[in-house]
């Protein structure tokens, strides 16, 4: 396989592979806010537990999940590179300090749960109950800071829409969490969560509708974008999920508002997606068929992720059926 | 305030120094859980019960902790060099995707059921979680080592300009990935996996034989902890002698491929013919310890011997020098010294090898207090060891990022400050040793409160689960 091949002969099957990886990038990223967005929901649940054995049961929920679930961050990391290295490189050197302190947030929130179940002394557990609800609130509110920082093109870290969108991903978070905690754990526990699942949904429902507002008022770039045919409908999408949600929680349709949960994650970073393209590093003006790497590493990566992003579903679908309905606490080893 | 390059290439020094430990642990501990899982489900005996809670213990605090401690290191690459993720992209990234892709994936979803799934799963699904998490650690090493030696020997490319920027493209994958220094360093790395967890396991299991049978203290599983020491010790017999063995090789293809890293090894700095080996060095001034010439240097010299080596065989062979290349020169001193320690390293553990196999063919193991000693000391030793070739290997190739390629200090982010790279440089110093401390502290616990007790199989059936999970109204 000299000089690449039939590997350089244009595009697969002249696929539209910038687009598709555009998509892609999108796609993990949102696999990756749905999935370790309910384990940093249950870390701010946890705050509003105070007592000790259900904290252990929600730490004993996201056991054996949350290590997989951050992986879609490495993999959505190694995609961006893989596919748009010049977006790899400025974007997060640009956002350098926002950078590092999502990183440190994600520490925090990983390390936090398994040094919790070292000890069962009451200082220990206090303090690192604390790192964990710090970690998994800080992460996703960062992680939202700089989504919206992508999307606007802003090239400062704290900047309106920036908090808010900080806010929205938390609150969706937690709307996440409690849909995920209700098909894990059991009794009174699940019955209560029903009322933070409510609050949740309410506070998520008006912070996207301020930052759809902000957008409107203050980003004219993307306000064309903003009333396109994909963008409504992804709107008007998410209200019918949050109606979804809502309904299935109050009749304990536990997987059904599971599913409404990963409909609102998917739909806000479409709308994210949607309104970003075709550009991909807004801030410098970069399109995604100016940034996508060259053709043989394009097909090789297509051909990659194709055989394998089946199989990464086969595994989580392996785990989650291994450990599907509710988890007890002793459970392990 | 550090300079950008300075304070980028630190912290990715420091943040891989640490993040390293906990790969070592899983790659080299994977393979002897796959074994105790397997003769766990067979034998059904609770030694090998035993040995696959303990170890899946440390297995997982390493796995998290290199988890938090690796996703930074990715990262880094887009924060601090940026311009050379930008120039290298179509090289580097896809190693990257493909190990978050076809590795991690892998490792990570099978973990949770390896670690948390014994009373969810049968043996059979659980047998393949065990292999599962063990290819997942194997293959990760595939791909960052295919990233990784593409930067010491690239091939496969095409240079060009973009913009006044020089760009690398991927014209032959197959060459670029399966470039010459790949297999060396996988197969050097892999290897050294092991051994540094066969000392860990070796030097533990002679702590507690130690204190139970010279000591005379009572000490609780003793049987799990001679267990432990004996694998140990046959995984090192088999591990130590290999990595001597390759890393002579590895050290020959570095002679021909990155001929000026070789010379700072060696710290050769005039060429010459008929090179000595200076098998033990002397540092007699601070002049010696700081800024090392073989020729002035006070030590065992084999005549010829380095050109021996180098050249596999022919005591005349010429080694060029330092001063042939055009500067800056890597660090002489960092390398020189790394490389005598790792070498010294390696023969030690071969001493010990030998040693500990003598006394077991004797049935003497358990009664050398001398060897417990030797054994305990060289815990860390190994990954100690592999910190060492690391330092040779990234130290001993600058000043290139990738060797006659791009610069280092060219790959730096453009936009990146003096202040905002020193801050997350201390930052995460701090960072990293707390974390450092404190996989320490957990795994000292672990192995203070030894191993579980054997579960009594047939209390833990699980009853069965309630039905309410799927839309029934509580």
């Amino acid at each position: 396989m000299t000089d690449g091949g039939w590997l350089a002969n244009g595009p697969l099957f002249d696929l539209p592979l910038a687009d598709i990886w555009f998509g892609l990038v999108f796609f993990i990223f949102a696999m990756f806010l749905f999935l370790d967005g309910f384990d940093f929901g249950v870390g701010l649940l946890f705050a509003t537990r105070e007592d000790s054995h259900e904290r252990e049961q929600l730490l004993a929920a996201i056991g054996p999940f949350w290590d997989g679930n951050e992986v879609w961050l490495v993999v959505f990391g190694g995609a961006l590179f893989a596919a748009f290295p010049a977006v790899y490189g400025n974007l997060f050197s640009r956002h350098y300090l926002l950078m590092f302190a999502i990183l440190g947030a994600l520490i925090i929130r990983g390390l936090a749960p398994e040094m919790y179940e070292q000890r069962h002394d009451e200082n220990w557990q206090r303090w690192w109950g604390r790192a964990f609800i710090v970690g998994s609130v800080t992460a996703p509110f960062f992680l939202g800071m700089f989504t919206a920082n992508w999307l606007v093109g802003a090239t400062t870290i704290i900047t309106l829409p920036s908090l808010v969108v900080g806010l929205t991903v938390v609150a969706l978070t937690v709307v996440d969490g409690v849909a995920f905690l209700r098909l894990k754990t059991r009794g009174e526990l699940r019955a209560d969560l029903r009322t933070d699942g409510y609050r949740a949904l309410g506070a998520y429902l008006v912070l996207v509708v301020l930052t759809l507002a902000y957008i409107a008022v203050a980003v004219p770039d993307l306000r064309s974008a903003l009333v396109s045919p994909l963008v409504v409908a992804l709107i008007v999408l998410t209200l019918i999920l949050a109606g979804v949600y809502a309904v299935a929680t109050s009749r304990d349709r536990y997987y059904v508002a599971f599913v409404a949960a990963a409909g609102l994650v998917f739909s806000l970073v479409s709308i994210v997606a949607g309104l970003m393209y075709p550009a991909i590093d807004p801030a410098v003006g970069l399109t995604v068929d100016a940034a996508i790497v060259s053709t043989v590493p394009l097909n090789l990566m297509s051909i990659g992720a194709g055989l394998l992003l089946p199989l990464i579903f086969i595994y989580f679908g392996v785990l989650y059926s291994a450990f599907s309905g509710p988890i007890d606490v002793e459970e392990s080893y | 305030m550090l300079e950008p390059v300075a304070a980028s290439r630190l912290q990715f020094a420091v943040t891989t120094i640490v993040h390293i430990i906990f790969p070592v642990m899983s790659m080299g501990l994977a393979p002897f859980l796959i074994y105790f899982t397997w003769k766990d489900i067979r034998t059904g005996k609770p030694i090998y019960e035993q040995l696959r809670r303990f170890w899946t213990k440390i297995f997982a605090i390493s796995f998290v902790v290199g988890t938090v401690t690796g996703i930074v290191l990715e990262f880094e690459f887009g924060t601090n060099f940026a311009v050379f993720s930008t120039a290298a992209g179509d090289l580097f990234g896809g190693p990257l995707a493909l190990e978050g892709m076809m590795a991690f994936m892998l490792e990570a979803t099978f973990l949770g059921i390896f670690v948390f799934g014994r009373q969810r799963v049968g043996n059979v699904l659980y047998m393949i979680s065990a292999v599962a998490v063990g290819i997942g650690t194997w293959l990760s090493a595939v791909w960052i080592l295919v990233a990784n030696s593409w930067m010491q020997t690239p091939r496969g490319y095409e240079l060009a300009s973009e913009n006044g920027q020089q760009v690398v493209t991927l014209v032959d994958p197959l060459a670029a990935y399966l470039n010459p220094r790949f297999i060396w360093m996988y197969v050097h790395m892999q290897n050294a996996a092991v051994e540094s967890v066969a000392l860990v396991l070796a030097g533990l299991g002679a702590y507690f034989v130690f204190r139970h049978h010279i000591w005379g203290y009572p000490i609780e599983n003793v049987e799990f902890w001679e267990t432990t020491l004996k694998f140990g010790l046959i995984a090192l017999i088999i591990t130590a002698p290999l990595q001597v063995l390759h890393g002579d090789l590895y050290a020959r293809h570095v002679f021909e491929t990155q001929p000026q890293k070789f010379a700072a090894m060696e710290a050769i700095w005039e060429t010459e013919s008929y090179v000595p080996e200076y098998i033990i060095a002397f540092p007699t001034s601070m002049q010696d310890l700081l800024d090392p010439r073989a020729k002035d240097i006070f030590g065992i010299g084999i005549p010829g011997g380095a050109s021996w080596l180098a050249s596999g065989g022919d005591p005349q062979a010429t080694i060029r020098g330092l001063e042939e290349f055009e500067g800056p020169q890597p660090p002489v001193a960092l390398v020189f010294w790394s490389f005598r320690a790792m070498v010294g390293l390696g023969f030690w553990f071969i001493l010990l090898a030998v040693w500990g196999g003598y006394r077991w063919v004797r049935g003497q193991l358990l009664e050398d207090d001398l060897l417990h000693l030797a054994l305990m000391a060289s815990t860390p030793l190994g990954i100690f060891a592999v910190h060492l070739g690391w330092v040779v290997t990234e130290v001993g190739r600058q000043p290139w990022i990738i060797q006659d390629i791009m610069k280092t200090s060219a790959g730096v982010s453009s936009d990146l400050t003096g202040t905002e790279a020193t801050v997350t440089l201390a930052g995460f110093t701090v960072v990293y040793l707390a974390l450092l401390v404190l996989y320490l502290y957990v795994v000292a616990r672990i192995v203070r409160s030894g191993p579980p007790a054997p579960a009594d199989r047939t209390v833990t059936e699980r009853p069965e689960t309630p039905t309410d999970e799927v839309g029934a109204d509580d």
